[in-house]
């Protein structure tokens, strides 16, 4: 039986959290507009979340791309094939691993520091010191982070992609010999804008939005305790990759599926 | 809304329950405007919590508050951050902000609240830094300070809007003595000076009997004595004495509640 009432319980506090997050999102969306009178408070947010988060993401995309280029090289090029690496790269890369590896890395990067950020600030009891100064923290501490997750997303990815292609061509065109010219001229052929760049955009804004929201909910929500916020914190990495990756599964079917 | 004694803070019945523990049973305060009034009590007795519900952060089970003629409660959102700018709290840990300098973090909550230029912010907040002493302490950042000088900041910081009443959370815990005699002439000064309403949540009986005016006794959630601190201090009661004077044995007993210890000591154990 106790273990039934345990089950039970911990459903019924996975539903509450989970109900709680989504009028935490209400809030700060709600909250997001008084940011315009005061755009210095969200640049400033741009620069840590999405500025800082540059050189994991532009490392990360060149050797994401430098193996994409050889790994395909070497499946291509058995088939006389070659000359479609630079579609293939341009393709992965745009579709899938731009979006998906770019929102892993700014998970681990840039939301557990969200996460670390705002649960210490509870922990110190500056978010309540801020409410008794009459300072709505939703407004003035989360809804500037959230923003600026969401807004940095889709432009690091799109970053990832482009240093990923740049990767693939080095080692593709300047290593093994691809000619330069069908790299390039496939590619641009074969890569339609709607259809690919447009629905990586999508899927990339899709992540922005849950990654930040699960960062900024998992550090307001932490237990104001060292432990909780290492828990929280934790917490804002797996759920955040998790929630990535199942959605990216959700949306690849949506809109690649029929095809 | 004005009172027979003018009081700017008011509870009646006060109640408040934490999951089934109950913090405050019905507990009657009056502080009285423009007085220093000491909340004591020994830690648990939930003296934070009465300074969330009169800062309306939490509402109480039962009973009302009234601050300066309004029913905290029942305040909206909108209203209780109105009545908050005229409140200033000093947490125990000074809540600074931390990635702002001493200077912002003064600045703060007049950036926030007033749309004064910046040459006048700058004037108020050499003011109030200088009123606390740590004007020369303007650019430094709050990592840099230390606990007692963070709480002085953060003193400024509330007192930067001019209150009418400002809540001190525990303001002598863990001071050396110098900063402890600082931080008692500050607030009884500050008081007199700026005709503010205090009230000092506090279990350091020497200080608070010091500068209060009047001390309530808080324990086991109701008020158990109440009084100026030399009408206190010749308490008739067991256990308020027993508070004053700091003996380890008393009405409060030494033992937290358990068991027969030979019965504990004889038996296997839970074995978790």
């Amino acid at each position: 039986m106790n273990t039934f009432q345990q089950l039970g319980h911990n459903a019924l506090t996975a539903f509450q959290r989970l109900g709680r997050a989504h009028l935490f999102l209400f809030a700060v969306l709600a909250g997001a507009p008084s940011l315009l009178p005061r755009l210095r408070l969200l640049i400033q947010q741009l620069f840590s979340v999405g500025v800082l988060s540059l050189v994991i993401i532009v490392v990360a995309g060149l050797f994401v791309g430098m193996v994409l280029g050889l790994q395909g090289y070497n499946t291509l090029v058995d088939f006389g094939a070659e000359e479609s690496l630079g579609v293939m790269v341009a393709l992965s890369l745009v579709r899938e691993l731009g979006p998906v590896v770019a929102a892993l890395l700014f998970a681990g990067r840039a939301g557990s520091a969200l996460t670390a950020e705002i649960g210490l600030m509870k922990a110190t009891e500056q978010l309540s010191g801020m409410e008794m100064m009459a300072v709505d923290p939703l407004k003035r501490v989360v809804a500037p982070r959230f923003v600026a997750g969401v807004l940095s997303m889709p432009l690091l990815a799109a970053i990832f992609s482009a240093v990923g292609v740049m990767g693939g061509y080095f080692v593709g065109v300047g290593l093994l010999g691809v000619d330069e010219g069908a790299f390039w001229s496939q590619m641009q052929s074969r890569v339609d804008f709607d259809e690919d760049i447009m629905n990586g955009v999508i899927k990339s804004i899709v992540f922005g939005v849950v990654v930040t929201w699960i960062a900024v909910f998992e550090g307001y929500d932490a237990v104001p305790t060292s432990a909780g916020v290492s828990r929280a914190t934790t917490r804002t990495v797996v759920y955040a990759s998790l929630a990535v990756l199942g959605l990216d599964f959700v949306l690849t079917a949506l809109m690649f599926g029929e095809v | 809304m004005t009172d027979k004694k003018d009081n700017l803070v008011e509870a009646r019945g006060l109640t408040f329950h934490f999951g089934s523990r109950v913090i405050f049973n019905g507990i009657d305060l009056d502080l009285q405007r423009g007085k220093v009034t000491a909340i004591m009590g020994p830690s648990g007795t939930g003296k934070t919590t009465l300074l969330r519900l009169i800062g309306g952060q939490i509402r109480p089970t039962a009973g009302t508050i009234h601050v300066d003629g309004h029913e905290v409660p029942r305040l909206s959102r909108r209203e209780l951050f109105e009545l908050r700018k005229r409140m200033g709290m000093l947490f125990q840990s000074g809540a600074l902000l931390t990635d702002l300098s001493v200077f912002d973090n003064v600045a703060f909550p007049l950036r926030e609240h007033t749309a004064l230029p910046e040459t006048m912010v700058r004037d108020l907040v050499l003011m109030k830094l200088e009123a606390v002493g740590l004007r020369g302490a303007q650019r430094l950042m709050p990592s840099e300070l230390s606990g007692g000088m963070a709480r002085r900041v953060a003193l400024a910081r509330a007192i930067a809007l001019d209150p009418m009443m400002i809540m001190y959370d525990e303001p002598f815990t863990g001071q050396d003595p110098i900063s402890m005699g600082v931080l008692v002439k500050l607030i009884r000064d500050l008081n007199e000076v700026l005709g503010l309403t205090s009230i000092i949540v506090s279990h350091d009986v020497a200080e608070a009997s010091q500068i209060a005016d009047y001390i309530y006794v808080l324990s086991q959630g109701v008020v158990v004595g109440q009084g100026t601190p030399d009408e206190l201090h010749q308490s008739e009661s067991e256990w308020v004495r027993q508070f004053m004077q700091g003996m380890p044995d008393g009405p409060v007993p030494f033992h937290y509640p358990a068991g027969d210890y030979a019965e504990e000591l004889l038996s296997p154990g839970e074995g978790r």
